[in-house]
């Protein structure tokens, strides 16, 4: 048997409004080479100046991941040749991350593996390459645009810690948020603002030493580095079984063949001679700075979901989903506190809420219901004004129209009918149109009348008290006899 | 220490610097008397002492977080060896082995 040893390498980008270096727009999708200055194409004479938003952001992250801060800090020269990289080296961290030594806790099949965070530093992203004739091994030219050339990244990571496809996806998941709770990056792999490399090598279960690295590379969606890793699983530990080589190498993930290809290994180890930028002094990070980025933190998705766990007694079940965004547990949490019983806030945003949100594919933030309306609406339930079933159509009214549900009982006439006269007459009629099932009941098949009620809500369209349904019914039935 | 022709021919393929057998011979002999120079620091004691990355003794140094204006896309590409469009136009790349 194998187990496999995974390591991930994230790059954020920075949420902030410019470059590491410069004062150039950090916005994705501005048009080629708009965005761009001396700085970042890399012209003689020209220096950096460090952001302090995105400097922070790093030091924020380190805290979130529960990194050491370091005391001194700096970047580096990393130097080497290629197109999208104007200045030949890309400024990045060395010798003095920002952040080291940390760790995120992961919650899989409700246990908690810790998985150690062994830096977080921050760089520049290089430029974006455009290959003219279909892909990099055909193309006769590049076309290069320095738009992202010098916008802030982070690059967080991991010890090889991590045991299994699975918990591959839910560190990425987990990391995803926390992110997302910081408010540093957006996070969005479809615009390249969150990357992932992977490394993997397996080895007999139980042993501690380590197999041959494979570095796996296109992955563009956490899925795929979920898939990628189960075939490369599979891969490496069928080789390491028959006792054959693995080859130390770069493997390209194809989402189509759905498998994982060599890519040409290169003759020289890389040999980036990384030294100190004399163009930055270092950062001293005093003791005070750190206490005010850390008094800044917000409360992280892992701190939330144990408190709605602790305060609204939720199951560990509701818990999770509804702290996966923050503007989600925001959500819950205005409702809850406005209506008192939790539980019911969270069955109706778990269930019909998040439903259609999915069937729409509308995001939280631009759902029209206000947590206030759906306490109105909830209210409306206990006081029988409306029925739990009838609510559901409001609730999709309110989703669609954004009014208030008191407005669209009004509107619509779903107004409970608890009339006892009003409700008699229908039953009657109802009665009079199932004689055949009036007799199973007088029989003794007492569950028949589930099907008399369900007539009686029919005719009303939902609207009848059921409670009261079902006790006129009985009445009527006993009377007749 | 002496500079081999090797090495030469390492550090000329790290910069991209296409050099003929002659250049080689001659660069190996000139960059280690450049060293043999440099390297008279090494006698320098330096124990003690913290590394000195800018000579400004400056730290700290930052700029808040505010965009400004860039170049226009024409200035930006004023010097290119070739564009298309807006875009920098370079030669397909190559991994060298």
């Amino acid at each position: 048997m194998f187990e496999p040893v995974i390591g991930i390498e994230v790059h954020a980008q920075l949420k902030t409004e410019s470059k590491l270096f410069c004062s150039c727009s950090a916005r994705f999708g501005a048009s080629p080479n708009s965005n761009t200055c001396p700085v970042c194409l890399g012209l003689p004479g020209t220096l950096p100046v460090l952001n302090k938003k995105a400097f922070e952001y790093g030091i924020r992250t380190a805290l979130a991941f529960n990194c050491k801060v370091a005391e001194i800090s700096g970047f580096d020269r990393k130097n080497y040749f290629y197109p999208d990289l104007p200045k030949n080296y890309q400024i990045t961290q060395q010798a003095s991350p920002v952040g080291v030594n940390g760790y995120l806790d992961v919650v899989i099949d409700d246990e908690t593996r810790r998985i150690r965070i062994k830096r977080v530093h921050l760089e520049e992203d290089a430029g974006k390459s455009i290959h003219e004739g279909g892909d990099i091994t055909g193309a006769v030219f590049s076309l290069e645009d320095y738009n992202r050339a010098g916008v802030p990244l982070l690059e967080i990571v991991s010890e090889p810690d991590i045991r299994s496809p699975k918990e591959a996806y839910e560190y990425l998941s987990m990391l995803r948020r926390t992110l997302l709770y910081l408010g540093v990056s957006d996070c969005k792999m479809e615009e390249g603002s969150l990357r992932c490399d992977v490394n993997i090598s397996v080895r007999p279960k139980g042993s501690d030493s380590f197999g041959t690295l494979v570095e796996l590379k296109n992955l563009n969606s956490f899925r795929a580095v979920e898939r990628s890793l189960e075939y490369e699983v599979k891969r490496q530990s069928e080789l390491a079984s028959e006792n054959k080589e693995i080859i130390r190498e770069t493997r390209h993930w194809d989402e189509e063949g759905q498998t994982t290809v060599g890519m040409r290994r290169k003759g020289l180890a890389e040999d980036y001679r990384f030294f100190p930028d004399p163009d930055l002094p270092r950062l001293i990070i005093g003791e005070s700075w750190i206490e005010k980025v850390r008094s800044d933190l917000p409360e992280l998705p892992g701190e939330r979901k144990a408190r709605f766990i602790r305060d609204y007694e939720l199951p560990e079940y509701d818990a999770s989903l509804l702290t996966d965004t923050q503007q989600l547990a925001d959500y819950f949490e205005e409702a809850a506190k406005e209506y008192g019983h939790a539980k019911t806030v969270s069955n109706w945003i778990m269930g019909e809420l998040l439903r259609l949100m999915n069937v729409t594919g509308i995001g939280i933030e631009s759902v029209k219901i206000r947590p206030c309306d759906l306490v109105a609406m909830l209210k409306m339930i206990d006081k029988g004004t409306i029925s739990g079933k009838i609510a559901k159509t409001v609730f999709e009214e309110m989703f669609t129209q954004g009014k208030s549900p008191g407005d669209i009982v009004k509107e619509k006439g779903l107004v409970q009918i608890a009339d006892e006269d009003e409700l008699t007459k229908i039953v009657d009629l109802v009665i009079q149109d199932n004689q055949k099932v009036v007799e199973q009941v007088k029989a003794g098949k007492d569950r028949a009348i589930g099907f008399l009620v369900g007539q009686v809500m029919k005719e009303t369209k939902g609207r009848a008290n059921p409670q009261m349904v079902n006790e006129l019914l009985r009445q009527r039935l006993a009377g007749e006899n | 220490m002496r500079l081999s022709k090797e090495d030469i021919k390492r550090i000329s393929d790290l910069a991209r610097i296409e050099l003929n057998e002659e250049d080689e011979s001659l660069f190996a002999e000139q960059m280690s008397g450049i060293l043999r120079i440099v390297n008279k620091l090494d006698k320098v004691d330096t124990s003690g002492m913290d590394q000195m990355v800018t000579p400004t003794g400056f730290t700290n140094v930052l700029r808040e977080d505010i965009a400004l204006p860039s170049l226009d896309p024409k200035e930006a590409l004023f010097n290119a060896a070739d564009r298309e469009g807006a875009f920098f136009k370079v030669p397909r790349i190559i991994e060298v082995d």
